[in-house]
């Protein structure tokens, strides 16, 4: 099917239009795109270690579009590269990151891989201790209450994650004070190799949103459009005062936990089939192309622009320098400073 | 200049920085109408009302972890864990959080939180009321640890923690509140992080100590002075960053160091300021580098014997002096 010139409403009943429509295609494809790369990178020898979004990008993309770049915070977990391209970090952010260059903004080359944060984005640093950041969401929150910014704070994580205390206490917080929050637990199925079936009493993690009383929603993870109304709805009561919401996105990881993972150890080769039906970058481009929203050149376009994009962040970042051991000792407090030029 | 008990200068500070900043909150449990367990908060919730005075729920993680995140969008939070021994539930965000957050994030973020919390033992609080948890602290590069003796001090170092740009562990000794008073000028002065206070000057030995510690070995000083033995009392007050020009130069003096700290004796922060004095003046000493701690046992026993068989007291201080003077 071809590309019409007359819109297509296949967003109107969520209220977003065709050029939003591509706009959050781009982002799951070029999300993508990088991801591979990484990938790519770390088999040919040139990147010592990945850590992987694959499968979760289009929750992530349809959840972001409710948000507003710019004025509300991300606090990211390391498959949160969707979620940091739809606030504006760029390829090159992300794959100075990934090269761990002087000047990758997320870290200067001081944390492995897939811990993005960004001061210019509202992308609060995360750390490896899983759900730790759930806390540091909150007190964003709590700050944009108290100090009236009309801001929203979202989080993620995966669901082996939702297990910690800290999500308890942060919810339970939250819940109490009616924060302005957003919690997204991104349930792929698996603690890298335990299942849902060994880390959850219950299928759903969503229900566990009664015990905090705020609303628990569960989203298809695979259909990007589908993600989007409960985002907005969240956040539409977050700027409303009516408090914080829990979502679910039921989503696949398509790649092994990490490069240092193999997965066909615990997924049997009929379940990694099966899974690949989940992938929401097919399915989203799928969709697109049968409301007339996508056509051939439309995707061509994209897809080259993507490509070029991530050529040109791996080629600048690998061409960066690395962060020298006079730069080592600072920052562990405010008043180290570089020493002055010259000096 | 006005006279203050130590937990009175302790509130008025609050109050004080409260009044200054209007970024600053008070969150901890019971810090709102009861006005903390030690009522170190009286009055703050109903001078500046529920939104800036924050009664949590029982998780330590989370008053901290909170903080680190309402730090990043603004504000600068006074965090109160209750006491001491239960601040253990947060240490994973103290850890690999709050001290980590400048450094990993490479100077993009900052971590401006402050942390209060009462420790020590020798008020009957037994082994989960009783203890001095700093050398956890002061092990992580990252974070500032402060433990004030004085009413003045109390006040000038609670004032440089709140507006430090950086994480810091202000321990209050539970003993301390009530029972010492002391001068508190009304002008608005601050103490910087990382300097010692010479709090008795002396010739002939060096004792370090911090907390209820550096008044016991003002006692212990006092009883040896008639004995003839001239002691200096170094009251180290932050314990990182470390005052160590004012340590080196005391011991250099004295030739003489003892080093007195109510934590376990075994890795303690005292075996670090032993390693500092042997690596730095070991060509001044003039007598085995001593220290004078808590017994290894993993807490403060609850009965009124086996606590003062715990606790350094100034007796003790005494008798290591002598033995320390007659090397």
């Amino acid at each position: 099917m071809g590309r019409s010139t007359a819109p297509s409403g296949l967003g109107d009943a969520v209220g977003l239009s065709d050029e939003q429509l591509v706009g959050m295609y781009r982002q799951v494809a070029l999300a993508r795109a990088i991801d591979e790369r990484m990938w790519v990178l770390n088999r040919a020898g040139r990147v010592p270690f990945v850590i992987s979004g694959q499968g979760h990008e289009g929750a992530l993309v349809g959840i972001m579009s409710a948000f507003r770049r710019g004025h509300d915070w991300i606090v990211p977990f390391y498959r949160s590269i969707a979620a940091c391209l739809t606030f504006g970090m760029t390829p090159r952010d992300l794959l100075l990151a990934q090269f761990a260059k002087a000047s990758d903004p997320s870290s200067g080359g001081r944390q492995m891989p897939g811990h993005y944060g960004s001061a210019a984005h509202n992308i609060l640093s995360t750390s490896s201790p899983v759900a730790t950041q759930i806390l540091h969401a909150a007190g964003i929150a709590l700050a944009a209450k108290l100090r009236g910014t009309d801001q929203v704070a979202v989080t993620f994580m995966g669901e082996g994650a939702s297990n910690q205390g800290d999500v308890h206490e942060a919810l339970n917080f939250a819940g109490i004070h009616h924060l302005p929050f957003v919690f997204v637990v991104e349930n792929n199925g698996y603690a890298i190799s335990v299942p849902a079936s060994k880390e959850l009493a219950v299928r759903d993690v969503a229900v566990r949103a009664a015990g905090y009383g705020m609303p628990g929603v569960i989203v298809d993870g695979a259909d990007v459009l589908g993600c989007y109304p409960p985002a907005a709805e969240a956040v539409r009561r977050a700027r409303a005062g009516e408090g914080s919401t829990f979502i679910e996105a039921k989503v696949t990881r398509l790649t092994a936990h990490s490069s240092d993972d193999q997965q066909t150890r615990y997924r049997s080769e009929a379940e990694l089939t099966a899974e690949r039906a989940r992938d929401p970058l097919p399915r989203f481009r799928a969709q697109l192309r049968d409301a007339g929203v996508l056509d051939d050149a439309l995707e061509a376009e994209i897809a080259a622009e993507n490509l070029r994009q991530v050529d040109d962040a791996t080629e600048h970042a690998e061409g960066e320098p690395d962060p020298t051991v006079d730069t080592a000792l600072l920052y562990v407090y405010a008043e180290d400073r570089p020493p002055a030029a010259g000096a | 200049m006005a006279t203050r008990t130590f937990i009175e200068s302790i509130r008025e500070t609050l109050a004080g920085e409260m009044r200054r900043d209007p970024a600053t909150i008070v969150l901890g449990e019971d810090v709102g109408r009861k006005g903390g367990v030690f009522l170190a908060t009286d009055g703050l919730y109903a001078e500046f009302g529920e939104s800036r005075v924050i009664d949590t729920p029982l998780t330590e993680s989370m008053i901290v972890g909170v903080s680190i995140g309402a730090a990043a969008n603004g504000l600068r939070p006074i965090a109160e864990i209750q006491f001491a021994d239960f601040i253990f539930p947060a240490f994973n965000q103290i850890l690999s959080e709050a001290a980590r957050m400048r450094y990993r994030s490479n100077n993009a973020f900052g971590c401006p939180i402050t942390i209060r919390a009462p420790y020590g033992g020798g008020v009957h609080g037994a082994l989960h009321h009783s203890q001095s948890v700093e050398a956890f602290f002061t092990h992580i590069p990252g974070l500032k640890v402060v433990v004030p003796s004085t009413p003045h001090d109390a006040r000038g170092l609670l004032r440089s923690a709140i507006r430090d740009d950086d994480p810091v562990l202000f321990f209050e000794h539970k003993k301390l509140y009530r029972s010492v008073r002391g001068d508190v000028p009304d002008r608005e002065y601050t103490i910087p992080l990382g300097s010692a206070a010479v709090a008795r000057p002396g010739t002939q030995i060096t004792v370090v100590a911090y907390g209820l510690m550096t008044h016991y070995a003002l006692e212990a000083a006092d009883t040896v002075d008639d004995e003839g033995i001239s002691v200096e009392v170094i009251d180290l007050r932050s314990l990182r960053p470390l005052d160590r020009g004012t340590l080196l130069e005391s011991v250099r003096k004295t030739g003489k160091c003892l080093i007195v700290y109510e934590d376990n004796r075994f890795g303690g922060y005292g075996a670090e300021v032993a390693a500092i004095v042997a690596e730095e003046a070991f060509d001044y000493l003039d007598g085995s580098i001593t220290r004078l701690a808590g017994p290894d046992v993993p807490g403060v026993p609850y009965n009124h014997v086996l606590e003062d068989w715990f606790m350094v007291s100034p007796a003790k201080i005494a008798d290591a002096i002598r033995t320390l003077a007659a090397y």
